[in-house]
């Protein structure tokens, strides 16, 4: 999300660029694919009584977050405000027009680009509590989220608040978007608790291909979410590409040898991690850091992600679809190790990190990583109860046995043989 | 009449239509089904946990035939599904009381 400077924008007097703005356009696409991608990658992994709950709790940020986020939290994330948390003088999009006063593009585009973050951000928890969450919780949940704990974070790194004066270096969002998401997870988690049966009984995915196809349209569209992050059709955003294709492909390899070191053979979930899990990582540091070191990154990323992943498996802790081990340690392990790979001489407008003459800047991504991890966790637990008090989190436990899709949406996602409902003409 | 209810190897469902239509027996219902008898599973990795998949995918072929053909029908079905190995299958034999024909309405003996 930075183009010339961490969290900071390129002269106000630019003029528009005709280039910039088509990419950003394409960008802004890219990543509201992203959160139907997100849908199917964890709908494939739950069973199949729960596929459209858990695909339904993905399509409804798209309408609920993203208009939250024009009518009130853009403007918490980027209008003035203090160092904590911006102002209301965007409210309702007041005073974001057409002109391209933020940078090179109009500033209604970049107002839209940051929605589809938010919007795939919230969604992005509904991992850790498919199968058992109530919709209705989920839902005022991940609204009152988004105000107020995805606002402010947003403002702290990228809305000129008090960790981008800190000097943090945040690329796309590994701390905004993915070490946010996987603390409110964890919490997530733990205060809903766990599905009936876990850990004994076999929780399986439904549809590999779904994964696959859903990992497939993640890595599409975060192109548009680290390139796009540019703010520019420029040499940045072509660094960012390259870098989300590289990282990734990192991942994977060593993830396939994890794999067979562990039981002989590379799985395809597996796999579907592994590109999940390295383009999380990569995203703090898509534009700061040379391809070779993105490879590095990469690969280094799969081991804190699957010895994380081990650990759930063992745990009495239900994060059903593993968005800590992905989302949580990948975004931090991204996050630190930007502090490590950043290079000024690569881009001017970010710091350099530990291999390039500045340590300190490890300390900075640590503190950055903590900060949110604190107010992210802090907050997710108090709204949780708040919401408990109010609505019942969890769906019953003949809700939950029968199935949510059925519960929570009186729908079957597969009705293979024609004649098994009957139509209610009474 | 018999209800012939064969539980055969997946791949193996061609080879027994074959050896039934030879008999000219043409009729039948096929379902898939999961099981084991002495067969031995396989251990599959999902996310970090070890599962045990002992209920394997079979196939079950479902014939009625007239007493006369029932011992050629099963002696053809038995020696098409088989491969020798652990997990080949089994046959069992029902009998059934009436069968109808839905299209004509008219009872078969």
């Amino acid at each position: 999300m930075c183009g010339a400077g961490a969290g900071g924008f390129t002269d106000g007097g630019r003029a528009m660029s005709g280039a910039d703005t088509a990419w950003i356009l394409m960008s802004t696409a890219l990543v509201l694919l992203m959160t139907p991608g997100l849908a199917f990658f964890y709908g494939g992994l739950v069973r199949s009584k729960n596929v459209l709950n858990t695909l339904m709790m993905s399509f409804i940020s798209l309408g609920f977050v993203g208009v939250l986020w024009a009518v009130l939290g853009y403007s918490l994330a980027f209008s003035g405000g203090n160092s904590f948390v911006g102002g209301f003088s965007n409210a309702l999009l007041a005073g974001v027009g057409l002109e391209a006063t933020l940078g090179s593009i109009p500033d209604l585009l970049f107002m839209a680009f940051q929605g589809t973050f938010c919007i795939i951000t919230a969604a992005l928890i509904s991992g850790a509590i498919v199968e058992r969450m109530r919709f209705s919780a989920y839902l005022t949940f991940i609204c009152l989220w988004a105000i107020v704990v995805y606002a402010p974070v947003t403002h702290w790194v990228w809305g000129g608040g008090w960790l981008s004066e800190l000097g943090a270096l945040d690329f796309a969002g590994g701390t905004v978007v993915h070490v946010n998401a996987g603390v409110a997870a964890l919490v997530a988690a733990f205060v809903v608790g766990k599905r009936q049966g876990y850990p004994s009984s076999s929780l399986l995915p439904h549809n590999v291909p779904f994964v696959l196809l859903g990992a497939a349209l993640l890595w599409f569209g975060w192109f548009g979410f680290n390139a796009g992050s540019a703010l520019a059709a420029d040499e940045i955003a072509s660094l960012a590409f390259v870098t989300t294709m590289l990282a990734p492909g990192a991942t994977l390899i060593v993830w396939c040898f994890l794999d067979m070191i562990r039981s002989g053979r590379p799985t395809a979930v597996g796999s579907a991690t592994a590109i999940v899990v390295g383009l999380v990582a990569v995203t703090p540091a898509a534009g700061f850091i040379s391809p070779m070191s993105a490879v590095l990154l990469g690969g280094i990323a799969a081991l804190p992600c699957y010895f994380a992943l081990m650990l759930r498996a063992k745990s009495s802790l239900d994060d059903s679809l593993d968005v800590v081990a992905a989302h949580g340690v990948g975004g931090a392990t991204g996050a630190i190790l930007t502090g490590v790979f950043a290079d000024m001489a690569i881009n001017g407008g970010s710091g350099s990190g530990l291999l390039f003459g500045n340590p300190g800047q490890v300390v900075t991504q640590v503190t950055a990583v903590a900060a949110v991890i604190a107010y992210s966790g802090g907050m997710s637990f108090i709204l949780l109860k708040l919401i408990g008090v109010v609505i019942p989190l969890r769906a019953s436990e003949e809700e939950e046995a029968t199935g949510l899709d059925i519960t929570q949406h009186g729908e079957e996602a597969y009705l293979h043989v024609g004649g098994t409902l009957t139509p209610n003409n009474g | 009449m018999k209800l012939i209810k064969a539980i055969v190897r997946p791949n193996k469902v061609d080879d027994v239509k074959d050896a039934l239509a030879a008999l000219s027996i043409f009729g039948m219902t096929v379902t898939e089904v999961r099981g084991h008898g002495k067969q031995k599973g396989h251990t599959a990795i999902y996310r970090g946990k070890e599962y045990n998949v002992s209920l394997l995918p079979k196939m079950e072929i479902d014939v009625v035939v007239s007493d006369s053909i029932a011992d050629d029908a099963i002696k053809g079905i038995v020696e098409a599904a088989r491969t020798g190995e652990i997990g080949d299958g089994r046959v069992f034999v029902i009998p059934v009381l009436e069968s109808y024909r839905i299209r004509t309405g008219e009872k078969e003996s």
